[in-house]
């Protein structure tokens, strides 16, 4: 609760000071967030929330924060953040896909206010957009998990089907198989982001089909608490740690960490040099982190997954490196060639091995 | 002992005050409840009631989304209004808005990019097509199987949610939008673009319509033989029955006239406020209008002033939630509270509290 | 694709654990349509019993306080619905859907603290003897003692409604609430009993959901369940009996979907997940144009005394 208070006080400041508050306070910047969930979702909006508090703090109080939890992406998302523009924000952050044309629309009737779009691919002079390369993640998360599994069933609870999800099952895939070539990959779909008894009921139905490894990308910690009860499953934590879980049956995991890039993304507005640019950052700038890798994976493995996270950090290895095929057989990348961002971006296809069809 | 004791007529005096009353019970209690968050009530209070009209900074925005948010609300309750009165519960608006929305924004795609200024009117009449096409379902399966409405009318949300989902991510999906789901952005396309009529007034056709719908139903229940004998069936079934009244066709035009009232309102919503179908465009405008509905006691001046209230307690919340911190949830427990306290003292319309024994006579 | 990996006998238990929360909620609003009641709300009831027992399951490390808690709130709640609709006479529509709108704001404020954080849940109680069964054992005798209360329930309340003077009573209030106030039934007292009964039963339906299926408290974690339950109601024509096989289908088809995801059949997820409100449409229209509806006469309507 203490973070509630402490956020009533400053917007109660600023309210009282009203209009005048920007002027008499010259330099302190106003930033806002919309979000899609509740903080608490202990995914996706809890990490996005969480930046925001590290950053408030790095600013020491030459900084306000202001947000707005469960903004639908509706017609609701373009009054908030109009809103959010009114009471006197500098910068805004729309941490979902689906605020994309709401941004956009805002931002043409405040010029002089910027913002930041997560996901998405549309651009201003006043916005820009960021997103990181989970997929790095995703491969890291998969060798783990072709080393684990011992039935050669990994379950995936995916989300939505869009280019970002068919990256990580692919991601995933490839770097199982290649340290597992009897790997089979089961894929359940539940056409929402943020549902725990649903995501409860996937995990549990792909258990029972024999999947001892879960992979979700789904934000609540409903599959680890499946898992758990399962027993002798393994899973990893998404978008945060999740580490309550560990170490058993959550052994790593991906966490978002956007907190340097709204420290960066806030410093330039102070300093007046913020430019709309589109950032894909991935484990190289801690973006992406991988998280903790536990005692229930073999010194080896753990090793062997250090070892592909530095590759990948330094540059060395790209997780989409040729030969590769598309699913249908068709040749996708040559023998070392190197996956560009356009086609990852748009990536709505799977890789050859893959038993599935992507939904649509 | 306390008793209720049936009035000869329902007071005229409580039918005027009871919404104020209740309003004003909703701000003593709601105001306990933000103090007991930690807000000061009387600045969360004027927050909500008064910072959206007249506010310096945010009223010249907020006043016209009163509008954008009370258009929807206003015209589905004005259809519901209607059945309701004759006692028909059709509770599956939600449904009918969002096919109404799909069929509507599937004919104007299908013309891409045309910007011919017959696709809007097109798009009009098939969204009022789908949410009417959405409501003969159990229209049809009240009238010949004797089917409850309540029921069906709801499951049938849930397969409009489904076929929502479907067709964002599948058939409607735009075929430029890098494989993200969601339709093409009516925004982006003037010819189906629902923009506002004057800028800056939040007054655009879905508004227009919602006002005309009130006026229509005014005339309808006020004035013609059909809104007595739908008010007849409300109250007295067998009288109306003996008067020649059939049942069916009440029942056919009173989930028709939602049906597409619904419909229309997804369509402008669609093309207008939200500016595409995504799997959640559906903001539960359909469930909200029964609460407006009767908060507006099924009247449609009523319905008009209700769908206002409810526009200026959300837009309210949202500011509070900004500038206050209050949680969202606490706005809606906020208008749950408001509709309970106008239920509750809406008996004092019919019934008089008397204090004693039971006069003998 | 390869329905081989689908394991029956995991899939009927999943069933039973993914019914248990709609199950709970449903045989309660059966009691109080039955009654001659019709209370939308049992989303908001369910919500708030999610949140409360698991808030008092955290606190008191015991589950079981934990689910009688979610049965106390559920019934306090229903007390306003049954307050408003009993004595003030207000309408039972505008009134249940007030409720649902009330719990989930209600819940949602309760339940910050709460957030992300894990609760004791319930351990798996193996009947003895039954649980060592071949095949069946492992299917049905070993769950928690919530799914077993849940059928004891159903049990329960068909035999109340079927076998006793009170449950004739109530049927006839459903039924006639003039006539049966003219024999001298009061009439408020005892609906206002089935709906605190029904309260609380959705109270323990939520509580299922936050301490043991899913089990951690999110806001909106019921998401539709308890409309779900009133469905199920409808489906069952208000037979304690068909509640069961209701809430089993519904629970069913949920499963069973995810579990052919699973195994990798191409299945259309969209018209799986409508196929079960499809289905309770289609019976709905069944037993309506057999003529028996089995709906209360009085179901919805409300009752004063000088009428």
């Amino acid at each position: 609760m203490l973070r509630r208070t402490l956020l009533t006080t400053a917007a109660l400041a600023m309210t009282l000071g009203g209009a005048a508050f920007a002027e008499s306070h010259g330099e302190e910047i106003t930033a806002g967030f919309i979000y899609i969930g509740p903080p608490g979702d202990g995914g996706w909006t809890y990490e996005h929330d969480q930046a925001r508090q590290k950053m408030e703090a790095h600013f020491e109080g030459k900084v306000k924060t202001v947000y707005q939890e469960n903004v639908p992406e509706s017609a609701d998302a373009e009054r908030a953040i109009t809103q959010m523009a009114l009471s006197g924000a500098n910068i805004i952050f729309t941490t979902s896909f689906g605020y994309m044309d709401p941004t956009l629309a805002v931002a043409e009737k405040f010029p002089d206010v910027k913002f930041e779009h997560a996901t998405g691919y549309k651009r201003a002079d006043n916005v820009s957009t960021y997103s990181a390369r989970f997929y790095e993640g995703r491969a890291v998360q998969g060798h783990i998990a072709g080393k684990m599994t011992k039935t050669n069933k990994i379950g995936y609870i995916a989300s939505v089907p869009i280019p970002e999800v068919i990256r990580g099952i692919n991601s995933a895939y490839i770097h199982a198989k290649k340290v597992n070539p009897d790997v089979e990959f089961s894929i359940i779909w539940l056409y929402t982001w943020f549902d725990p008894a649903k995501e409860a009921d996937a995990a549990r139905a792909l258990i029972e089909n024999g999947a001892d490894v879960v992979l979700q990308h789904t934000d609540s910690t409903a599959p680890q608490a499946a898992a758990k009860e399962a027993g002798n499953v393994i899973t990893f934590g998404q978008a945060s740690d999740m580490s309550d879980y560990a170490p058993m049956p959550r052994v790593s995991s991906i966490i978002d960490n956007w907190a340097p890039y709204y420290i960066e993304r806030v410093q330039a507005v102070i300093d007046g040099t913020w430019e709309s640019t589109d950032t894909w950052d991935g484990i190289s700038t801690g973006m992406v982190e991988i998280g903790e890798i536990s005692d229930a994976v073999p010194a080896d493995v753990k090793a062997e997954a250090l070892a592909l996270k530095d590759a990948i950090a330094a540059g060395e290895y790209h997780p989409f490196t040729g030969p590769l095929n598309k699913q249908d057989g068709s040749p996708w990348l040559a023998e070392g060639e190197v996956a560009d961002d356009g086609t990852l971006a748009g990536m709505n296809f799977y890789v050859e091995g893959i038993t599935a069809e992507v939904p649509n | 002992m306390i008793r209720l004791e049936k009035r000869p007529q329902p007071s005229q005096l409580w039918t005027a005050i009871t919404p104020l009353v209740a309003v004003l019970l909703t701000m003593i209690v709601g105001g306990l409840m933000f103090a007991a968050l930690g807000t000061d009530p009387l600045e969360a209070i004027r927050t909500i009631f008064w910072d959206p009209l007249f506010h310096d900074r945010f009223a010249s925005f907020s006043r016209p989304q009163l509008l954008v948010k009370a258009g929807p609300l206003v015209l589905i309750a004005i259809g519901l209004s209607i059945g309701f009165r004759a006692g028909i519960w059709n509770i599956g608006a939600e449904g009918q808005y969002i096919i109404g929305a799909i069929c509507g924004a599937a004919a104007g795609l299908a013309f891409y990019p045309s910007e011919s200024v017959l696709i809007f009117p097109l798009m009009i009449l098939c969204g009022a097509l789908g949410g009417w096409l959405w409501a003969m379902i159990p229209a049809v399966l009240k009238t010949r199987f004797g089917t409850n409405e309540i029921l069906v009318s709801l499951m049938l949300v849930y397969v409009a949610q489904n076929i929502l989902i479907s067709v964002s991510t599948g058939l409607l999906r735009n075929p430029e939008g890098m494989g993200f789901p969601g339709s093409r952005n009516f925004k982006q396309w003037d010819a189906t673009h629902n923009a506002e009529i004057f800028a800056n007034t939040g007054m655009h056709w879905g508004v227009v319509a919602a006002l005309i719908a009130v006026i229509a139903a005014y005339v309808l229940m006020a004035r013609h033989i059909q809104g007595f004998n739908i008010r007849l069936m409300g109250e007295a079934p067998r009288a109306a029955r003996f008067s020649g009244v059939n049942p069916a066709r009440i029942v056919f035009l009173c989930l028709g006239i939602a049906g597409v009232l619904a419909g229309m309102a997804g369509l402008f919503e669609v093309t207008g406020p939200a500016g595409q179908i995504t799997g959640s465009f559906n903001a539960g405008y359909g469930f909200t209008a029964i609460i407006v509905a009767f908060l507006g006691r099924l009247h449609p001046i009523g319905i008009l002033l209700a769908g206002l209230l409810m526009a200026l307690t959300y837009i309210g919340g949202e500011l509070a939630q900004l500038t206050l911190g209050v949680p969202g949830a606490s706005i809606q427990l906020f208008q749950g509270m408001l509709l309970f306290f106008l239920l509750g003292l809406d008996v004092f319309t019919n019934y008089r509290l008397r204090i004693g024994h039971k006069e003998v006579a | 694709m390869d329905l081989s990996s689908i394991n029956p006998v995991l899939l009927v238990a999943s069933i039973m654990i993914s019914a248990t929360p709609i199950l709970l909620a449903a045989i309660g609003e059966m009691v109080v349509e039955k009654s001659g009641v019709l209370n939308l709300g049992v989303e908001g009831m369910m919500i708030t019993g999610a949140v409360v027992g698991f808030a008092v399951a955290v606190n008191t490390t015991s589950p079981g306080l934990g689910f009688v808690a979610a049965a106390v709130a559920g019934a306090v709640l229903s007390l306003t619905f049954g307050l408003l609709t009993q004595f003030m006479l207000s309408n039972q529509v505008a009134t249940g859907l007030g409720l649902t709108l009330a719990g989930l704001g209600l819940s949602s404020l309760i339940g910050k603290p709460y957030e992300g954080i894990k609760s004791p849940t319930l351990p798996k109680f193996e009947i003895p003897l039954l649980s060592d069964l071949p095949i069946l054992g492992k299917m049905l005798f070993s769950h928690d003692v919530m799914v077993y209360f849940s059928l004891l329930l159903v049990a329960a309340v068909w035999a109340f409604l079927k076998y006793t003077r009170a449950g004739l009573i109530l049927r006839a209030v459903g039924e006639s609430h003039d006539s049966a106030h003219a024999l001298g039934y009061k009439v408020v007292y005892i609906r206002l009993f089935a709906i605190l009964f029904g309260g609380a039963c959705a109270g323990l339906g939520g509580a299922y959901l936050s301490l043991v299926r899913v089990p951690q408290w999110t806001e909106g974690m019921t998401a539709g369940a308890g409309w779900i339950a009133l469905a199920i109601v409808v489906f069952a024509s208000w037979r304690a009996g068909r509640v069961l096989i209701g809430a089993y289908l519904f629970g069913g088809v949920t499963v069973l979907q995810l579990n052919l995801q699973a195994a990798g059949a191409n299945v259309p997820v969209a018209l799986l997940s409508a196929s079960p409100y499809l289905i309770t449409i289609l019976v709905l229209v069944v037993i309506s144009a057999r003529g028996a509806h089995g709906a209360p006469a009085s179901l919805g309507r409300s009752f004063h005394a000088s009428n």
